[in-house]
């Protein structure tokens, strides 16, 4: 080990956790776990129903789907919010309570969303499309919608209070939300190489997702207004750009707060610097923007949007994947190459988020592409490319904190030698069986499959069982490592 | 080669050449070099990496829009064949069961209930063209087929228990078998 990957230099005394602010980690680590191992699980179950290898009734499948899709989309959102706010209390003074506040609405939110699932019987998908909440046929009631979505709100509130309070401590801080941004350097001026990456990336979520969660609010308002008076009707349209703003802004929203981890922790696995340059803030400024704009792209196949809002949509999907490709990933091969890095579970893991988020965004710029989506839209493609990014993706950003955190920085154990490459092997079977049946236009959500589509719902089953093998492993590693005496760094706060 | 088919390609090569840089990369990494020398070349090779990415979009957006992939929704239709199609939770009513091939076919898709996928599958089993079926709306898909046989439409937007069960069928006569 190098001078620069000194035990000091991975964990900096300004990262040390004090005691309640661990306690408050660990609630938000152990709670994401034990979640993505359930969800998983729920992911196997359909899988299998739909591989014939699992007897589950249509009514049962989507009533998982709708708890599968809610409860990965949020606990991504959860565990990255815990990445975000893990590296910006070095650089601005962030409210404890507010972070618990957002963790027991969370929570709060989640028990809504079970019940209204679980014992509601409500199946409306997580993305809870007007007006299919409120025509259940029979099988569930508006009671139950309306609770799932007061779920979604109390969820969202929590979320709105961090990212208020993230842009208060910033604004405390920087004066403002540009200069944080960085914008006073984006066309001249020496740029102040000790502004840390952390900060601009977090100004550009918590502005973005806080006008994504605000279009969440408004579109769930006005449908429990509708559950209970339905003489208020809705406009299908208006809802669905409502609805995909918010679902796309939120997920893009866990991976620009996931991709922090790969900022701050890259550099000391490599050793070699990782400066903020201006193509770094250029992107960020652009794809504030953009994530903003792109969402169209979900709503290819709606003929009578406005086709100028359709060719946005493509050329934006292809314009964001250019921050990615040339300033994150590339900046991150260009930090490793020849860097004489030091393997070991979270650099593995770092580099294995690029991996996902740089390969997964491939079918999904393709499928950016109009004449594409005719072909794809809704088949099993898209959860291909989806869980591509996120599973192999954003999550391993958030593995690769964990492991940090319980400090995992010797060379790989037994086990992570065995888990390690049993979760990219199951991760990879997993998505390209989607992948390959969206090639041959399995549609994806249905509870029972077609004779000549099952053979890829078995790979990708048998994908999954490898993948949930290895996550826990993972997780029970991690779980006991955060609750073991606070490992390295710790030392002085450690009674906080 | 039908298109699904050149996506598949297309997507495989994409991953595969993002595979081997990174497999490059991390082949490399345990061998320390000058890092301000790394970073210069990353910077030269960054810029012309831009450089023909940009090219690159801008190329196929202008060769996938033009033109446009997607019927206006307000000129009269040219098409010879006008089908309307209503969908509802779960079934579909089609007001023709019969299709020429060759003649171009418009297709004017709503729904009375929930938002369904209007996906017309060919004899092959695969989408061959697809919009959406939502209330209050209504999308004009413009489509001429080539090839005779039974197609089959089926929902791609979950709407609901027997979503996978919101299945039926047309027949394209004449043309080229």
């Amino acid at each position: 080990m190098n001078a620069s990957q000194s035990a000091g230099a991975l964990h900096p005394a300004n990262e040390a956790l004090t005691r309640n602010e661990r306690i408050v980690f660990n609630l938000y680590t152990i709670s994401a776990l034990l979640v993505f191992v359930l969800m998983m699980l729920l992911g196997l179950t359909m899988r299998m129903a739909q591989s014939n290898w699992a007897g589950v009734l249509p009514n049962v499948f989507y009533q998982i789907m709708t708890a599968h899709g809610a409860g990965m989309v949020g606990t991504i959102g959860l565990a990255t919010s815990a990445v975000m706010w893990f590296f910006l209390r070095k650089y601005v003074k962030l409210s404890l309570s507010i972070f618990l506040a957002n963790y027991v609405l969370f929570m709060l939110g989640a028990v809504a969303l079970l019940a209204a699932v679980f014992i509601g019987g409500y199946a409306g998908a997580w993305t809870f499309l007007y007006p299919l909440p409120q025509h259940p046929m029979g099988l569930w009631s508006g009671n139950a919608a309306a609770l799932f979505m007061l779920g979604y709100l109390l969820i969202g509130v929590g979320f709105l209070l961090f990212y208020l309070d993230v842009m208060r401590a910033i604004i405390r801080m920087y004066s403002n939300l540009g200069r944080a941004l960085g914008l006073q350097w984006l066309f001249s001026g020496d740029i102040d190489k000790s502004h840390p990456k952390t900060v601009v990336a977090s100004t550009m979520v918590a502005i973005t997702n806080s006008i994504g969660i605000l279009a969440g609010a408004i579109v769930l308002v006005m449908c429990l207004i509708n559950i209970y008076f339905p003489s208020v009707a809705l406009n299908a349209l208006l809802v669905k750009n409502l609805t995909y703003l918010f679902g796309h802004m939120f997920i893009n929203a866990s991976i620009y707060m996931g991709v922090i981890a790969v900022y701050e922790l890259l550099p000391r696995y490599s050793g070699r610097p990782y400066p903020i340059s201006r193509p770094f803030l250029w992107s960020w400024a652009a794809s504030l923007v953009m994530v903003l704009i792109v969402y169209p792209h979900h709503l290819m196949m709606d003929y009578v949007m406005p086709h100028w809002m359709l060719v946005m949509g493509q050329i934006i999907s292809y314009c964001a994947g250019l921050p990615v490709f040339t300033v994150t990933v590339f900046g991150a091969l260009a930090n490793i190459y020849r860097s004489g890095m030091r393997w070991n579970m979270p650099s593995r893991l770092l580099v294995l988020s690029m991996f996902g988020w740089a390969a997964g965004i491939v079918p999904a710029i393709i499928d950016g592409t109009i004449s594409v989506n005719k072909l794809m839209h809704n088949t099993q493609w898209v959860p291909g490319h989806f869980h591509f990014y996120l599973l192999l993706g954003v999550l391993p950003m958030v593995l690769a904190l964990m492991f940090h955190v319980i400090g995992q920085n010797a060379p790989s154990r037994s086990s992570d030698k065995l888990s390690f490459p049993l979760y990219i092997l199951g991760g990879l079977i997993f998505v390209f069986s989607f992948l390959a049946a969206g090639h041959i236009s399995t549609p994806r959500r249905y509870a029972v499959h077609l004779p000549q589509w099952l053979l890829y719902d078995q790979f990708g089953s048998i994908g999954a069982i490898l993948l949930i093998v290895a996550m826990l492993v993972f997780a029970l590693h991690i779980v006991v490592g955060l609750l073991r005496s606070p490992g390295n760094g710790d030392s002085a706060h450690a009674t906080g | 080669m039908i298109l699904q088919n050149q996506i598949w390609l297309l997507t495989l090569t994409g991953i595969g050449l993002v595979s081997l840089v990174f497999i490059w990369i991390i082949v490399q990494a345990g061998k320390p070099a000058d890092s301000a020398q790394v970073q210069k070349t990353a910077h030269t090779i960054r810029r012309w990496w831009f450089l023909a990415l940009v090219l690159l979009g801008v190329g196929v957006a202008y060769a996938t829009l033009k033109p446009f992939p997607i019927a206006d929704q307000n000129a009269s239709s040219p098409a010879g064949q006008i089908v309307d199609v209503v969908g509802r939770q779960w079934s579909w009513t089609l007001s023709q069961n019969q299709i020429k091939a060759g003649v171009p076919v418009q297709f004017n898709v709503t729904s009375l209930d929930v938002n369904h996928g209007f996906a017309i599958y060919g004899p092959n089993d695969l989408i061959v063209t697809q919009t959406q079926a939502m209330p209050g709306f209504t999308n004009r898909l413009h489509y001429t087929f080539t090839q005779p046989g039974k197609y089959r439409v089926m929902c791609l937007e979950y709407c609901g228990v027997a979503h996978h069960g919101m299945v039926t069928e047309f027949e394209v006569v004449g043309g080229q078998p």
